[in-house]
């Protein structure tokens, strides 16, 4: 029980240091690179503790990510959605990949991501993007395997402490 | 407990059943989606949200903020020393103008009880300051630390000590989001300062640049031009410096000129702005008053 508890609180606090890391401010020359810190978050939670990850879930951690980007509401719950739902297709194979296998399926989906989004954008009227617009997944793919360990890191004290 | 198995197959697998659910799901961010860009309910649903939308951005802006203050108390002496003078200076400058235009606007106020014109000149001023919280790369908004409570509506304009930088467009309790005049959503009524020739300023989604689209081939525009709000449309008051004309090219039609804008405010810092409370009479087209009828106090509502 108090080991749920825990759990819970590591999730929930995840997923707001996700939140939180996308609203921080970087200076201008860094600002495309940023990476979609929320979906890396919940890619470590989709294949470690499928049970806490639904699309349902999904749908509602983009929401909340809409209410403060301020986009379009339903922007990203939409990507998340899509998202969550590959992942979970692949969870079984992806989860016994090597860690840098697993980095080149988070690059996939996090392209596959972004081209969701040029396509909300040209439905949106946005236009085009800039070339700096694909450099975001590549930085996604190269901080996976440190999501993944601060994680799995942070399970695996909590994991010893209970026991 | 114990997992039972029964005879009757679920009507779906897994699999089928998952994919149905990803349809609903995407079904329904679509719809949202499209509701939203009709009516705008993004604002409404923001605005209930703010007691938790506020408190995160000031808590992600914390750590930029920490990192300038600690940069402002480990800064030498040599360096501060020397701002201080160099702003000493500009002070100086600015007074001087100041005592100059102190005299234009008195000889101003005359001419106008002169002219018996009632409206002033005005204008209500709000300071605020940005806070260092960015929602999206691609989209020109930043937040201020000035909403409602401190009576900012929405379309008022922003400047900085350089020139204009951008409107509010959309308020929350005790902040609010600038959009820039780089967004490329944004379009701003200008005129040249030399000649008068009237353009729209368009964003172009890179923070050092605007365009102006559609000029005449034949018009006389060149770079270097400054260029100023003309006061047309009526949120923004005329006169504010915008940018100058960094260069000039021909549309791919062929028929008009293109001009590429340098804006003149610092978009890319962060710090102080103002913001421009709506003139007591907006420049504009004059609105259309009928010279016979009832009088006027019988007309309002």
């Amino acid at each position: 029980m108090n080991r749920l508890r825990a759990n819970d609180w590591l999730f929930w606090g995840s997923v707001f240091a996700g939140y939180l890391l996308q609203l921080m401010p970087l200076p201008q020359a860094l600002l495309p690179l940023k990476p979609w810190w929320l979906a890396l978050v919940l890619v470590y939670w989709t294949l470690e503790a499928p049970e806490r990850v639904s699309l349902g879930r999904a749908f509602v951690l983009g929401l909340i990510g809409d209410l403060f980007v301020g986009d379009m509401l339903g922007e990203q719950a939409l990507r998340l959605c899509i998202f969550c739902f590959i992942l979970m297709r692949f969870r079984a194979r992806l989860r016994f990949f090597p860690m840098w296998q697993q980095a080149l399926a988070v690059l996939a989906l996090l392209v596959n991501d972004r081209i969701v989004l040029l396509a909300e954008r040209a439905v949106a009227g946005l236009g085009s993007a800039p070339p700096s617009y694909w450099l975001a997944p590549l930085v996604g793919m190269l901080a996976w395997p440190w999501v993944f360990l601060l994680l799995d890191d942070a399970r695996a004290r909590l994991r010893a402490r209970e026991s | 407990m114990a997992l039972t198995r029964n005879d009757t197959a679920p009507l779906f697998s897994p699999d089928t059943a998952n994919t149905l659910r990803l349809i609903v799901y995407l079904a329904l961010a679509i719809g949202l989606m499209v509701s939203d860009h009709r009516n705008g309910w993004l604002t409404r649903v923001r605005y209930a949200a703010s007691v938790a939308i506020e408190p995160m951005y000031r808590l992600a802006s914390l750590p930029s903020q920490l990192a300038r203050d600690a940069g402002d108390a480990v800064a030498d002496r040599a360096r501060l020393n020397q701002r201080n003078a160099e702003l000493e200076r500009e002070l100086l400058l600015a007074q001087a103008r100041l005592n100059r235009l102190q005299t234009v606007r008195e000889q101003n106020e005359r001419l106008q009880q002169l002219l018996d014109a009632q409206h002033s000149l005005d204008v209500g001023v709000q300071l605020a300051r940005i806070i260092d919280v960015d929602t999206d790369p691609f989209r020109h908004r930043v937040v201020v630390n000035a909403g409602v409570r401190r009576g900012v509506t929405a379309g008022e304009a922003v400047l900085d000590a350089h020139g204009v930088m951008g409107q509010i467009v959309e308020v929350l309790p005790d902040t609010s989001i600038v959009m820039l005049i780089t967004d490329p959503a944004h379009a701003l009524p200008v005129k040249s300062e030399r000649t008068g020739l009237r353009a729209i300023a368009r964003g172009t989604g890179s923070l050092d640049s605007m365009e102006l689209q559609n000029i005449p081939i034949s018009a006389d525009i060149k770079p270097g031009d400054k260029l100023v709000t003309s006061g047309l449309g009526g949120h923004f008051p005329a006169g504010f410096p915008v940018g100058s004309v960094r260069g000039i090219r021909n549309d791919p039609s062929g028929m008009f000129a293109v001009a590429t804008v340098a804006p003149s405010a610092a978009l890319d810092r962060s710090g102080e702005v103002l913001i421009l409370h709506d003139l007591p009479d907006a420049i504009g087209p004059p609105a259309p008053a009928p010279a016979e009828g009832p009088p006027a106090t019988a007309a309002q509502p």
